[in-house]
């Protein structure tokens, strides 16, 4: 690990001030379950991590006066799982369940988590997140849509699917000191295409606060991870749905997300329109899944993760029509 | 001197025989236990050790002045194979160790060594045989063929066998064809490897993270020009070896020659990718089967054709344990090795016979699937081909195994079964064999004028129970409860003990304590018996006294015994030699696995619902600490069946896994169920003591496997089965 300054601001604008403006020289500090790990390996090396975590401001659930739910960036993944404003949201929920660990549960934040780094094992073993490493190697785990530029590594964000679905914003803060941004979460993630860019839009100086979703009315969502174990391993395909439903049980809105599919959270617009205008049934949540995949590229090794995204796609629209998914 | 050394009745055993917690259960539970890893010493150095990017290459330069540089950084060693053209055969190899003020500094200097190589050609994709014949990486690993009719004195000897097996094949009712295989995992020691050293006196002190206290002193001597009596080797308590640390290692002695030259003690465990690389790996094993069954289903002939690597020298799996354990009077067995570019194996729990067991009853339980056959009806008709004698005792632990997991009431044919959506659920089995010889062990016994009691055997606990095993046996033999017996181990200082490898350690220490207990006590009732006036050969020790065996009136407290000793302490040292006969101990164990799964079909994720074990090991000392041996080995098992997998890129052959974030392993979550049950009649008790840290570990692939298949309909040919390797597998079906 390189010797790096640590500053521990008590307020937004001190977070601001302390950022620097230079690509990797400064990393934010939002639980650490993923940076520490990345520090220790010199994957990342800054020269100051700045800790958010004690900014009361980023520590709060709170309900706005709309309705919305605006959560801290950080906030740990344990306190939105109990909070029973998040009771209507139970996508997030879910998402929060799989992680199936109480430490990274309690230590992680939602801003954390979103801003996570790629799992990629090319990556994490110094190969660099983008290049020809995963075209014909080792790329079970890789991405199966949205791979054509030089990034196969998927998105690891368990809980952006979920965001996305149910139209939640980011706050950013920064460059200046007064600037502040929302912007929808779809639009927070990239797929970088050179080695200057981040999986984000964020520039150096800015900082996420808060993640705002906005009142459920109405809608039902889900999430459905496919996951071999009961650990904290990472799951292999997953998708998050909401769906509002008219008084006849006919879908009238519905946005499907997949998680660990592309380099970013992939929402299936193809999938959508399968589902608009129509009930749910096993039949029809098959059909919104096959479209999901339909432009689907596999690499060499993960043909599989076809098969698994589809029947995510299948399993979080029966879910979020309160049926029974049919697996585990 | 007693007569003849042996075991107490059941029914005359107060303490042996019986649940004990572990003595070290508390400290180690609260973290009071330290680890070779929490041992740190007054201005100790942080070692760092760096690893080879590339897996294999031609060094042409190896650049530390950076990481010299380095603030905090006190000493560089570039070790003999980081030197200018030496060639490395696969990543991770260590090149150079950085010491340092801290970890964090000795990581950054780590971090700032340059290398500069020619590459190479990587071969790592050790499934896939015919690649590793096009790269020139095969080797033949011998065979053997034996078969019922002989050949002439004129007859060519393959010739006749290939006509001979080939008849074979066609008067058989059933031939099965099959394909099989189990990729390479790793050891995966929560403690990696490592040692703390230091200096005193020209002589060294080394706690090493080890499963031989007693013999890594010799190997630090040797390396180091000194002898075995200048090496102090101690390991109080070691988080898992499995096989793979019964040696200093080079970076041990690396760790040892940094701390000669700065004068301090250096620190070196292994960091947790390195673990993984370096720490130890288990050879994987691919195979081609055909066999022939009569209409009982009973294997006449075998022929099969395996591979596989062990790493960089070739290996894999050894042939002389194909097919396994069910050996058809009739076989052919041959053998080709793979030098792939990854790191050299180490002993695995079990060696061989988890991949051997993986790699043939499969074929048999696919046989059961091509003739419509329940599994068990199978299995138990093939008893009959069982090579070591233990047909009976199999025959008898699968009816308990049977009963346990409901075989009867929730069988179904292959892919036969009821499903719930898209989940469907399966039985299989699978059954093992193993030595557990007693290992040699010498054991120095002291008891005090004052009752005390107290005893020093160079062994070591891996975790397993050996001390609490060790205190057993020796309250057993002096009729003392098992808290007034001090048990002292993990020192090379103490006496001789073998390694703990091949399931050696409780017969050894059985061996060592029982003997050193009965020598000692026949010393107490000489004295004893002239106290109380009776023959000594009369005395027996029971609940804290010495007593006549026939009339318990004439007796004497342990403590009032004890003072007529004397004012020094009695000592008394004993010794068992490996391979002796002797009635305290036996080798030659088996056990019976059945396991119950679920799958779903639609994204190939398996659960198990219930795992049974069933298991004989002669004389069972503490049926808790025992029965925990078998519970690891199983979610060892479970692990290794569902999850574990060296992932080696094919292109870099970089093992891109080396993480515990990436390597996957079950949790408590995965294990499902587990019932296990000590087979332990009269006829196995009076056998002795027999190990069973490995056997446990030989049949979960198999029985996993089987009931996967049992439950889809179709074979899973590869271990781990992952997700993607069912789906693919249902693909092709």
């Amino acid at each position: 690990m390189k010797a790096f300054e640590y500053a521990a601001p008590r307020t937004e604008a001190e977070i601001l001030q302390v950022m620097s403006a230079e690509p990797g020289a400064t990393e934010v500090l939002a639980g650490g379950t993923d940076l520490v790990g990345l520090m220790k390996k010199m994957l990342v090396t800054p020269d100051r991590v700045v800790n958010i975590m004690d900014v009361p401001t980023l520590k709060t659930i709170d309900e706005l006066p709309d309705g919305s739910i605006s959560i801290g960036a950080a906030v740990t993944l344990d306190l939105i799982l109990d909070h029973p404003y998040l009771d209507v949201y139970p996508a997030v929920k879910q998402a929060i369940r799989g992680i199936n660990s109480m430490q990274l549960q309690c230590q992680g934040t939602l801003g954390g988590e979103i801003c996570q780094r790629p799992r990629c094992w090319f990556y994490r073993n110094g190969l660099g997140l983008l290049g020809t490493q995963a075209d014909q190697g080792a790329n079970q785990y890789h991405a199966i849509l949205g791979n054509a530029g030089p990034a196969k590594f998927v998105n690891s964000s368990r809980i952006a699917p979920a965001l996305i679905a149910l139209d939640a914003q980011v706050r950013v803060i920064g460059p200046g000191e007064e600037d502040e941004a929302w912007l929808p979460v779809s639009e927070f993630f990239r797929t970088p295409r050179h080695d200057g860019q981040r999986e984000h839009v964020l520039q150096p100086q800015q900082v996420v606060t808060h993640v705002i979703l906005p009142p459920i009315a109405g809608r039902t969502c889900a999430t459905y991870e496919v996951r071999d174990s009961e650990g904290p391993d990472y799951p292999l395909a997953a998708a998050s749905v909401a769906l509002r439903f008219d008084g006849f049980g006919i879908i009238h809105e519905a946005k499907v997300v997949m998680g660990q599919v592309a380099p970013t959270p992939w929402n299936s617009q193809e999938a959508a329109r399968l589902l608009i205008g129509h009930a749910v049934d096993s039949q029809r949540a098959e059909q919104a899944g096959l479209a999901a995949v339909r432009m689907a590229s596999p690499l060499s090794e993960n043909q599989y993760k076809v098969q698994l995204a589809k029947v995510a796609v299948k399993r979080a629209v029966l879910l979020a029509a309160g049926q029974d998914p049919g697996g585990f | 001197m007693p007569e003849e050394y042996s075991w107490p009745s059941r029914e005359a055993s107060a303490v042996i025989g019986k649940v004990h917690d572990r003595l070290d259960g508390v400290v180690k539970s609260t973290g009071a236990a330290k680890y070779t890893y929490d041992v740190n010493l007054k201005n100790q150095l942080i070692a760092v050790a760096y690893g080879s990017p590339y897996a294999h290459c031609k060094i042409k330069s190896l650049d530390v002045s950076g990481a010299e540089k380095t603030p905090g950084v006190v000493h560089v060693e570039v070790l003999p194979q980081g030197k200018k053209d030496t060639e490395i055969e696969w990543e991770g190899e260590l090149l150079a160790v950085v010491a340092a003020e801290s970890e964090a500094a000795a990581r950054e200097g780590v971090s700032k060594i340059k290398i500069t190589v020619e590459e190479l050609d990587v071969f790592a994709d050790e499934s896939n045989l015919t690649a590793a014949e096009v790269a020139g990486r095969t080797g033949k690993g011998g065979g053997k063929a034996e078969t019922v009719n002989e050949p002439g004195d004129d007859d060519d000897e393959d010739e006749f066998v290939e006509k001979e097996l080939q008849r074979l094949f066609d008067e058989s009712k059933y031939v099965l064809e099959g394909e099989y295989g189990i990729d390479a995992i790793t050891h995966c020691c929560l403690e990696p490897h490592g040692a703390t050293v230091q200096w005193k006196d020209g002589k060294l002190e080394a706690y090493l993270s080890t499963q031989n206290v007693s013999g890594t002193d010799e190997g630090f001597a040797r390396d180091l020009e000194l002898t075995a009596d200048d090496v102090h080797v101690q390991c109080e308590y070691i988080g898992g070896g499995f096989g793979s640390k019964f040696a200093p290692d080079y970076w041990g002695i690396a760790a040892a020659r940094i701390s000669k030259a700065t004068g301090r003690p250096v620190k070196l465990m292994l960091q947790r990718d390195q673990e993984l690389k370096l720490g130890g790996s288990r050879p994987s094993g691919y195979i081609k089967v055909r066999l022939g069954a009569d209409e009982n289903g009973v294997v006449q002939v075998w022929d099969s054709l395996q591979w596989g690597s062990s790493g960089f020298r070739g290996g894999g799996v050894s042939h002389s344990v194909i097919p396994y354990v069910l050996v058809p009077p009739n076989y052919r067995r041959v053998s080709t090795t793979i030098k792939s570019n990854t790191a050299n194996a180490r002993a695995w729990r079990a060696p061989n016979h988890p991949q051997a067991c993986a790699m043939s009853q499969t074929a048999l339980d696919d046989l059961a699937a091509k003739m419509g056959a329940d599994s068990y009806d199978v299995f138990l008709a093939n008893l009959v081909n069982a090579t070591n004698g233990k047909a009976e005792v199999y025959r008898a632990e699968m009816e308990v195994g049977a009963k346990l997991i409901d075989w009867k009431a929730k069988w179904h044919p292959h892919g036969k079964g009821p499903s719930r959506g898209a989940i469907v659920d399966g039985l299989g089995m699978g059954l093992h064999t193993w030595g557990g010889t007693a290992n040699t062990s010498s054991c120095l016994l002291k008891i005090y004028p004052d009752g005390g009691v107290e005893s020093f055997c160079g062994t070591q606990d891996l975790g397993t129970g050996t001390r609490t095993v060790c205190a057993q046996v020796l309250a057993e033999t002096l009729g003392l409860e098992v808290g007034q017996v001090k048990v002292n181990i993990g020192s090379s200082r103490y006496p001789n003990s073998g390694a703990s490898g091949g399931s050696t350690t409780v017969g050894a220490v059985c061996e060592s304590h029982r003997r050193a207990g009965q020598d000692a006590v026949a010393k107490v009732f000489d004295l004893a018996a002239r106290e109380l006036g009776v023959d000594a050969s009369v005395l027996e020790a029971v609940g804290g006294q010495i007593r006549d065996s026939a009339n318990h009136q004439k007796r004497i407290s342990w403590r009032k015994a004890c003072s007529l000793i004397g004012l020094k302490p009695l000592e008394v040292t004993s010794n068992y030699r490996r391979g002796d006969e002797s009635p305290l101990t036996d080798s030659g164990v088996g056990g019976v696995q059945m396991a119950h799964v679920e799958v779903d079909k639609e994204t190939g994720v398996i659960k198990i619902k219930k795992f049974v074990a069933v298991q004989d090991q002669g004389l069972v000392i503490n049926p808790k600490t025992c029965k925990s041996q078998i519970y690891g080995a199983v979610i060892m098992g479970i692990a290794a069946a569902l999850y574990e997998q060296r992932v080696t890129d094919p292109q870099s052959g970089k093992f891109v896994n080396a993480e515990l974030s990436d390597y996957k392993l079950a949790r408590l979550g995965d294990v499902g169920e587990i019932v296990v049950e000590l087979y332990e009649p009269d006829s196995e008790r009076i056998r002795g003591v027999i190990g069973n840290g490995e056997p446990p570990a030989i049949s979960p692939k198999a029985a996993i496997a089987n009931a996967v298949a049992n439950a889809l309909g179709v074979r899973v040919p590869t271990i781990p089965m992952t997700p993607k390797r069912v789906l693919d597998a249902l693909a092709k079906a």
